[in-house]
């Protein structure tokens, strides 16, 4: 698609700005951005340098690096239930979530793209208003409600929970890959005597592809980094690995090592995905209808 | 332009039955609270508009909204102009392209409680690189004893969390820019700034109208980090809205004032980012004339 490959193909800003002192233009930004990175990386170096530290290393010594390398700490999450339950349960409820939403946003972003009707453009801004509820007292009801229903403690209660911030998400960055795709090709397909289904499945659903990715990769983000809802409907069968740690932090006085351990391999499945879909993050961060 | 359909409503439908099953009906729950004294499950009593009165006149919850909006124009103002010097010098192609965009990324992906870890770690003036650093530099540094500094340092954070997103959004919307703009600006002899103020900002208004209406909404809901990290003190300087209304909530249990709150709550969010969107819109209508 040209939406996707334009990301790479435009030449760098630099060699379109005026020449006239570039070289030292170049090297004030690359200044810049490696600061920032700094900022950026030192955070999480120290807490992935941290992980292999042990207790008493960290607590009587100050190194850069760990000086008693040691891998105790990721064994003893990998090899302890309590703790690697917690991000399988994750895993799975992101997942659940991921399919459910984009498969719901997907006519709903083509008839938003395709058609107008009664109260489209409300329904549009409605939908960003359901991120703007502040969570804290509506996790009571959000209890009630999953309580009455049986689902409390099931990886489908976060599931549905999360579809709150998810969909709306999805429905937005879909339209706008939607939008991309002349109309013409719908209309050809129906002329063809397509059905809207088999129009849909196998002519429009291959075209936008990238878009779906991206819509995936923003609902498996927002999913995985969310704590309130996803620790209020839990207990113990699916209990996310983000509500095991701060459970752990309390009880256990302050295991830092352990604790640092469980944060870098809490970063590694959203670093994991994010190569994957690096070239179209940012496109998918743009689109919208603005 | 689009034809009108009334039976695309029925596409729609399955996206406004999940948002409505997960949103409207615990917000009718929270409707149902705030007019009710709730004794206990079986003893309630309708005491209409009490609760919105008495939250509206809580010195407390001044408190807590006076500081919460410092903080949020503190993000907009900071993330904002950080952000889009990031985009401006993050690389296009290549394979720096691709390492720079992921090293960015990454603390978008960290779950919140866990950005609040790695500062909380960070910061500390023991066994955390900052905090020892500032302390070795001779800067009494404590961001558990001191005000200003447990403030700093939950603006930093959310600075070093959140300005990937406003950078990739812009990041984007630069890409987005046909190298025509460029080549008459060259032609022209434009100076960077002017290629900066008339091309490049104009053409990312639609991105940084989504920037700044998702980092005001978030910043104003700010919870799981500085809970983790400061728990809300020293004192009350980092109890933000949303950890002040937990307090009430979970804590006093007293859910008929904090249901109202949190309608009051959602109410302020909805109208300044209603306000932010039009401003933004008259701007860049007025913008765009100027250019014309």
């Amino acid at each position: 698609m040209n939406t996707v490959s334009s990301v790479a193909s435009v030449p760098p800003l630099a060699a379109r700005a005026p020449s006239r002192s570039k070289a030292f233009a170049i090297d004030k930004r690359a200044i810049f951005l490696v600061a920032y990175l700094v900022f950026a990386v030192l955070p999480i170096y120290w807490m992935v340098s941290m992980s292999f530290k042990t207790n008493n290393e960290i607590l009587s010594t100050f190194s850069f690096w760990p000086q008693s390398f040691t891998w105790d700490n990721y064994r003893t999450i990998l090899t302890d239930e309590s703790w690697y339950s917690g991000y399988i349960n994750s895993m799975i409820y992101v997942a659940l979530n991921t399919v459910i939403s984009v498969t719901v946003a997907l006519p709903a972003a083509y008839a938003f793209s395709r058609y107008s009707f009664l109260g489209d453009k409300h329904v549009f801004f409605w939908l960003l208003t359901n991120r703007m509820t502040p969570p804290a007292v509506f996790l009571l009801p959000f209890f009630q409600l999953y309580t009455t229903l049986g689902l409390m403690d099931t990886h489908l209660a976060v599931a549905l929970a999360h579809l709150v911030f998810n969909v709306p998400l999805a429905v937005w960055i879909l339209e706008g890959f939607m939008s991309g795709v002349p109309r013409e090709i719908d209309e050809t397909a129906y002329i063809d005597g397509y059905s809207f289904p088999r129009f849909f499945l196998t002519i429009f659903l291959p075209l936008i592809k990238a878009g779906v990715g991206v819509a995936a990769f923003f609902c498996f983000m927002f999913s995985w980094v969310e704590l309130l809802l996803a620790r209020t409907l839990t207990s113990v069968n699916a209990k996310p690995i983000v509500a095991t740690m701060t459970r752990t932090v309390s009880a256990s006085g302050m295991d830092w090592a352990v604790l640092a351990a469980a944060g870098v391999l809490t970063i590694v499945p959203g670093a994991v995905v994010i190569w994957f879909v690096r070239h179209y993050i940012a496109k998918g961060f743009a689109m919208g209808r603005v | 332009m689009k034809p009108v359909n009334q039976k695309a409503w029925l596409l729609v439908l399955p996206v406004f039955l999940c948002v409505a099953f997960s949103a409207i009906l615990p917000l009718m729950t929270v409707v149902n609270y705030s007019v009710q004294d709730i004794i206990s499950p079986e003893r309630r009593v309708f005491v209409g508009t009490e609760w919105f009165v008495s939250v509206m006149r809580d010195s407390d919850l001044h408190a807590a909204l006076a500081r919460q909006l410092t903080f949020s124009l503190a993000v907009l103002v900071v993330e904002i102009p950080l952000g889009i010097a990031l985009a401006l010098s993050m690389p296009a192609t290549g394979w720096k392209a691709s390492a720079v965009l992921v090293l960015v990324a990454l603390s978008l992906l960290i779950p919140w409680n866990v950005v609040g870890t790695i500062w909380q770690i960070y910061g500390r003036g023991d066994i955390g690189l900052l905090g020892a650093a500032l302390q070795k530099l001779g800067f009494d540094y404590s961001y558990t004893g001191n005000a200003t500094h447990a403030w700093v340092t939950v603006l930093v954070m959310d600075v070093w969390h959140w300005t990937p997103l406003v950078a990739l959004l812009c990041y984007a919307g630069l890409r987005a820019i046909p190298d025509a703009y460029y080549q008459a600006a060259r032609i022209d002899g434009a100076s960077k700034l002017a290629v900066f103020r008339y091309i490049q900002l104009p053409k990312l208004r639609g991105v940084l109208m989504i920037a700044v209406l998702l980092r005001f909404m978030d910043s104003f809901m700010i919870y799981t980090e500085p809970f983790v990290l400061t728990g809300g003190g020293p004192g009350n300087a980092t109890t933000f809205l949303s950890q002040y209304l937990t307090q009430k909530a979970v804590g006093q249990f007293d859910l008929g004032p904090a249901a109202a709150f949190s309608l009051i709550y959602f109410l302020i969010i909805l109208l300044l980012c209603f306000i932010l969107y039009n401003w933004m819109q008259r701007v860049g209508t007025a913008a765009k004339e100027v250019v014309q």
